[in-house]
């Protein structure tokens, strides 16, 4: 017999995630707010992620319509096809925990969108594909934000060593994951272990720069 | 010749180049990087006037494609 799907209450996930991760730990998730800039393979991950410790406020940022070349490593389903990842997405992370605040832009970041985009958060995680766009976010985050912390990625493609993924401390307030050299080719796709983990990376560090480590 | 620090190491450079000449002579892609000078981003519009001096240390990060 199929069985009916329950809505939790507030206070049934904040008792649960507090027994998990202890009061003074979820409080600051609780009240952390963080932007997410694309939502493929690293975004959709780090949004998992983020939402599934109750991270209290994501703010999603892509421009795109889920495709059938998303579901290797991405976190949607068929019946998204079509849809704009904002909107597939939220709803997902809604799926996990209806009372974190999501906010979504179906937008295209541009030089002359940065600054007004990504005002609100103190922290940013930069998770796009092509790396004109990465460059692009970084140099605007940095230029107009150099207080706000940002979580960058770059080199996860193929099947290499999960082990030359790393998160490195670039300067004071910016973070670099991935091997930082390896980018999809022929035999050599961007594929869901390797891209999870430089997503795991992300926002491992997200959550310590929330905990007040560096 | 100058020496200034470039992703951990040391470079010797022909005299005070201008960032936008350091990464021309790298072969740098300018699209697809963010530069960093002592700790602290250098805009882009400002690549061709901000000068490299004598022990500068230089972070150059270069972003390949995949997310």
């Amino acid at each position: 017999m199929k069985k009916a799907s329950k809505i939790l209450t507030y206070e049934e996930i904040q008792e649960t995630l507090c027994q998990r991760h202890s009061p003074e730990i979820q409080e600051k998730l609780n009240s952390a707010r963080v932007a997410i800039a694309g939502l493929g393979g690293l975004g959709s991950n780090v949004a998992f992620a983020l939402a599934r410790i109750g991270v209290g406020y994501l703010h999603l940022v892509d421009f795109d319509r889920v495709d059938i070349t998303n579901l290797n490593r991405q976190q949607y389903f068929m019946r998204h096809l079509g849809m704009y990842k904002t909107d597939a997405l939220k709803g997902e992370l809604l799926d996990i925990n209806p009372y974190l605040d999501i906010q979504t832009d179906c937008i295209k970041v541009t030089e002359s969108n940065v600054k007004a985009l990504f005002q609100n958060e103190d922290i940013i995680c930069e998770a796009f594909d092509v790396p004109e766009c990465k460059a692009l976010l970084v140099n605007g985050i940095l230029e107009h934000f150099p207080e706000k912390k940002l979580v960058a990625a770059s080199g996860m493609a193929g099947f290499g060593d999960s082990n030359e993924i790393r998160t490195r401390k670039v300067t004071k307030n910016f973070y670099l994951c991935g091997d930082e050299v390896t980018e999809p080719g022929y035999a050599r796709g961007l594929m869901a272990p390797r891209v999870s983990i430089c997503a795991g990376h992300e926002a491992n560090m997200i959550v310590r720069l929330i905990l007040g480590k560096s | 010749m100058i020496t200034v620090h470039v992703n951990g190491k040391a470079k010797q450079l022909t005299g005070e180049l201008t960032v936008a000449a350091f990464l021309e002579q790298e072969n740098y892609k300018a699209n697809r990087i963010a530069v960093e000078l002592n700790g602290a981003i250098v805009p882009k519009a400002t690549y061709t006037e901000v000068l490299l001096h004598q022990d500068d240390t230089l972070e150059v990060v270069s972003f390949v494609g995949g997310g």
